[in-house]
């Protein structure tokens, strides 16, 4: 892959191209290349403000760019429909936030199973599902207490049960262990990338922490809204 | 790492053949560096020298004689005393990292490229030692735990000296 620009990538799952994003007059993202092929597990490094957080929710389709495109598996977004990008965002697509982001009100099992049941799929399937997805995040044991009961450590691997429950082919993590203590925080990386790579799903890990970035199979640093890249000697993403 | 304490450390739990000796250094502190067997040899002559072990035992056969070593009570005191004894931290004020920035920044070298390398090839150790730690046991982890953070303080240092570049470079010029 090295040498070749994200556009000339044809067999990435996912590319952004010249990525442009502004909040007011600053430019959070100038230009910024990124791309990832099926199964990686890619980091997005690079200070606080940076714009790491800024470029994930551009990829995935959660902020509109001002300029430059994304194209995911050979679609580009912005071609898209509102409706076709939040299928897309509930079918291919999984999320994991740094506080997890679980509906208060539902149990754990509930929330986990919501992301198949927003894709059509009936509460029985979706629960027995949901059920396996947290026996092997290893909380299966708090499956009827809502989030509100459990640890945080519990939370976020209820929150990563949720974002591949669906088969997700691209898992997008933002900070996904910033709220955790050591421990937890390595065990919800372990299991994470371990499931992503049984399953064959590419994982973008937004993070400022090396230790986490560390389960990546490869880094960007994002700085002055770039994407930089060591396979180009940090002159810009391949 | 003290070679000659750890081997007498190991001799608490009771007497052992060098060779004995040897298989547990390097199953629970070799990972990397195995001892030689010139190695415990040459130490347990030391240590007997100096009182601290004793041959418990002499084995004769076709081979060479195998000696049984156990260990003494200034042994035991001397263990104690080393446990009880902290080590030195390392000052680490003698950075090669440290002078290689300096030299960038005073022969118009591009100073920032050198940081951002250096951290990328620091990433890739910790990677390795990840997936190590990752599939090991819970003294793999513990290993590999002691060099990621050393790896991670050291990465912490190339980002706040990135940071301070500019600032450097005007002190040095």
């Amino acid at each position: 892959m090295s040498g070749t620009t994200a556009a000339e990538n044809t067999a990435a799952l996912l590319t952004a191209t010249r990525l442009r994003k502004y909040f007011g007059s600053t430019a959070a993202l100038n230009g910024a290349e990124f791309t990832i092929d099926s199964g990686e597990v890619v980091a997005v490094m690079g200070p606080s403000g940076s714009g790491k957080s800024t470029l994930l929710h551009c990829l995935a389709g959660i902020l509109e760019p001002d300029g430059g495109t994304v194209r995911y598996d050979g679609r580009e977004l912005s071609a898209l429909s509102d409706a076709e990008r939040s299928r897309l965002r509930r079918g291919d697509f999984g999320f994991v936030f740094q506080f997890g982001q679980l509906v208060p009100e539902l149990t754990c099992v509930e929330n986990v199973a919501l992301s198949l049941r927003l894709t059509g799929a009936g509460r029985g399937r979706a629960e027995s599902s949901a059920m396996e997805w947290m026996a092997r995040l290893e909380v299966d044991d708090v499956h009827d207490k809502r989030p509100g009961q459990v640890s945080g450590g519990q939370r976020q691997r209820v929150a990563v049960a949720r974002a591949l429950v669906a088969g997700p082919r691209l898992v997008f993590a933002d900070e996904p262990t910033g709220a955790l203590d050591s421990l937890n925080g390595e065990r919800v990386m372990e299991l994470l990338t371990g499931a992503a790579r049984d399953t064959g799903a590419a994982v973008v890990l937004v993070t400022h922490d090396v230790r986490v970035a560390a389960y990546s199979d490869r880094e960007v640093v994002v700085r002055d809204g770039q994407a930089l890249s060591p396979a180009t000697g940090f002159g810009g993403a391949p | 790492m003290s070679i000659g304490n750890t081997l007498l450390g190991l001799l608490e739990s009771g007497p052992r053949h060098g060779y004995d000796l040897k298989r547990l250094f390097d199953e629970r502190f070799g990972h990397d560096r195995p001892l030689h067997y010139g190695q415990v040899y040459s130490t347990m002559s030391r240590l007997l020298r100096n009182g601290l072990v004793e041959v418990d035992g002499v084995e004769t056969g076709s081979g060479p004689e195998r000696k049984r070593y156990a260990i003494t009570d200034a042994g035991i005191t001397d263990v104690g005393r080393w446990l009880a004894t902290p080590e030195r931290p390392e000052p680490y004020l003698q950075s090669t990292l440290y002078a290689k920035v300096v030299l960038a920044l005073l022969t118009g070298r591009d100073a920032a490229g050198l940081l951002d390398v250096q951290r990328s090839e620091h990433l890739r150790l910790m990677r390795e030692l990840t997936r190590r730690k990752t599939e090991g046991d819970l003294a793999d982890r513990l290993v590999c735990d002691h060099a990621l953070f050393h790896l991670e303080a050291d990465i912490r240092w190339l980002e706040l000296a990135a940071d301070r570049l500019d600032q450097l470079a005007g002190e040095v010029a």
